[in-house]
């Protein structure tokens, strides 16, 4: 717990306006100190709903990002790539419920948030809008858009928020990890047939774009940044991180034996930097809107899979209700998580 | 010492949790519930590691796994049965997992090629089969609408279960005694459930061993159209 909040855990509900300030200030201070806050701390009402808004948003972005990589596990062409996809896959499973789980120490249940994103009123990641057209995406996928959300989150192992903090350490190591598989698969590729290195040539290139759109919009457009700046939610700007990232990018490909799709991208002198050509904003914004190519079937798919499991979901409920105090029947469905094998992961990764 | 591989009993077992392993990779994306994708993953994973090396004992995984037809296949017809409904699914893996920890826990005790192996699935099968006998308790005992699919997925899958016990060359086991314990163990699991063991045959016309002998039920060559068709499409190629 923050130290400085820790003298303020009590509900702000039914402050005077002068408590409010002096808690307020607490908080403030808790947060130039650079402590963590906590669940049970004081936080401003903004402050919480900026992070749930964030972390489920998150959390959504694993669960649909599973579809267009799920999409290839019956046709991995080989049984070493079809494991470290399944591991992988599954790694976004468990990522999107370690973020559920930060979601709701700020009091917002996991069905809620489904609820929200099935209805539309909270988003995901406008990447997991583009669809997988061959196995090379895969492998961009992994280069690219991993590549691309480490860089969006190693910054936030440091966010001012504790439990956010902690399941972004945990999430990174996995990530880190997928993202050399895919930068690996795509080195086969590129070096195999003459077939292959054109499949992954026309995957980058389809994904490259779509890559740095990730880290949101120009920073003059970037509704949440300052305030997310200032309450060190966020450590670094929209067009810095995507600068960074084009920098780690370029050497990248040059190592891939691949190009990038874009011929303004040159190494800046005197910036220290690459220059890198115009992003279509217009299309960034009709992905966002619901207007990009797998907005529907992204969404279709995962209603649907949560209707469908309706009825298994009341099952559980109703034994559970029936086998009250009964020992493990309490335990639930949720015994996948961590089961004994959960180690697999690691070890399918490396074979 | 020198190992005998016995090529029929190696992809018998190797085809059968390769295939398996497939069905339960359809699933990703799916599941009815968050935590479900994740344990559905986890056991196609460990099914998936177990055909690898058990194809490994043969010749090479991927030449096996996607370069042979339909007719060469050795798996059960059980375990290339669509995945249907979750009830489906879990009735698949209760019968299923049931069989492999009896094999398995046999096997990982005696001194055939398979011993190895054995000694670690037989943990993974372990969480396989409490898996699905826990789902089973709360689909049987859960809902009416649960109880209900539960027990038509079980009956439907029944016919399939005698093919387990059909004898596959170089595979010692005591398949009358591991019958009758599957049977028990099964019985016990669908008893708390408050379902009622299927009353059809354990076996028909097309069932008897057939998987085994290479005659599969119609679903499987569609699954392995979509399963080879990429590594087909690059002869020779590496991945």
């Amino acid at each position: 717990m923050a130290t400085a909040a820790a003298h303020h855990t009590a509900r702000a509900d039914g402050l005077t306006e002068a408590d409010a300030a002096a808690y307020e200030a607490v908080f403030d201070a808790a947060v130039a100190a650079d402590e963590r806050i906590e669940p049970r701390d004081w936080m401003p009402d903004a402050y919480r709903a900026t992070l749930v808004r964030q972390i489920a948003q998150h959390a959504h972005s694993e669960i649909i990002g599973m579809q267009p990589e799920a999409n290839w596990i019956t046709r991995a062409p080989s049984l070493r790539r079809k494991a470290i996809l399944i591991a992988k896959v599954q790694d976004e499973a468990g990522h999107g419920l370690y973020l559920y789980s930060a979601a709701e120490t700020l009091g917002t249940g996991r069905e809620e948030l489904l609820d929200k994103l099935h209805t539309g009123r909270q988003k995901y990641s406008s990447i997991f809008n583009y669809p997988t057209l061959t196995w090379a995406d895969v492998g961009a996928i992994g280069w690219l858009v991993d590549g691309a959300a480490i860089t969006n989150q190693v910054p936030l192992c440091r966010c001012s928020y504790g439990p956010y903090a902690r399941a972004m350490v945990r999430i990174c190591k996995e990530e880190s990890f997928h993202q050399r598989q895919g930068y690996e698969l795509l080195l086969t590729l590129s070096r195999g047939t003459p077939q292959q290195h054109a499949m992954a040539q026309d995957a980058v290139d389809r994904w490259w774009w779509p890559s740095l759109m990730m880290f949101g919009p120009p920073d003059d457009e970037s509704a949440h940044s300052a305030q997310s700046m200032a309450w060190k939610i966020k450590r670094h700007s929209n067009d810095e991180l995507r600068q960074r990232f084009v920098d780690i990018c370029v050497p990248q490909a040059e190592s891939l034996g691949l190009t990038l799709p874009d011929p303004q991208l040159r190494w800046n002198e005197e910036r220290g930097h690459h220059d890198f050509g115009p992003i279509d904003w217009t299309e960034f914004w009709e992905v966002l809107k619901g207007n990009g190519p797998c907005n529907e079937e992204r969404i279709t798919q995962r209603r649907q899979a949560h209707d469908e499991g309706a009825w298994v979901r009341e099952a559980a409920a109703a034994y559970a209700a029936k086998h009250k105090g009964a020992g493990r029947a309490a335990e639930g469905h949720a015994r996948g998580v961590g089961g004994p094998s959960a180690d697999q992961t690691d070890e399918s990764g490396e074979a | 010492m020198t190992v005998t591989v016995h090529t029929a009993a190696a992809l018998a077992l190797g085809d059968d949790a390769l295939v398996l392993s497939h069905r339960l990779g359809e699933w990703a994306g799916h599941a009815p519930v968050l935590e479900e994708e994740v344990a559905l993953a986890n056991i196609a994973l460990d099914l998936l590691g177990q055909a690898r090396i058990l194809l490994s004992m043969v010749g090479d995984e991927d030449q096996l796994a996607y370069l042979r037809e339909e007719r060469a296949f050795h798996n059960l017809q059980l375990v290339e049965q669509p995945n249907a409904d979750f009830a489906h699914t879990i009735a698949r893996q209760l019968y299923f997992s049931t069989y492999q920890r009896l094999l398995y826990s046999e096997l990982a005790g005696g001194d055939s090629e398979f011993a190895g192996l054995a000694a670690k699935a037989v943990k993974e099968v372990a969480y396989h089969q409490d898996h699905a006998e826990q789902w089973t308790l709360r689909l049987g005992d859960g809902t009416e609408v649960s109880h209900d699919r539960m027990r038509r997925a079980c009956e439907a899958l029944w016919r399939f279960t005698g093919e387990m016990f059909q004898p596959v060359e170089g595979l010692e086991v005591d398949r009358a005694g591991m019958r009758e314990a599957w049977l028990e163990s099964v019985a016990d699991v669908l008893r708390r459930a408050t379902l009622d063991i299927p009353e059809g045959p354990q076996s028909g016309a097309w069932t008897a061993g057939a998987g085994r002998q290479g005659l599969h039920t119609e679903p499987f060559g569609r699954m392995l159209a979509e399963m080879q068709h990429l590594h087909r499409s690059h002869p020779g190629a590496s991945w």
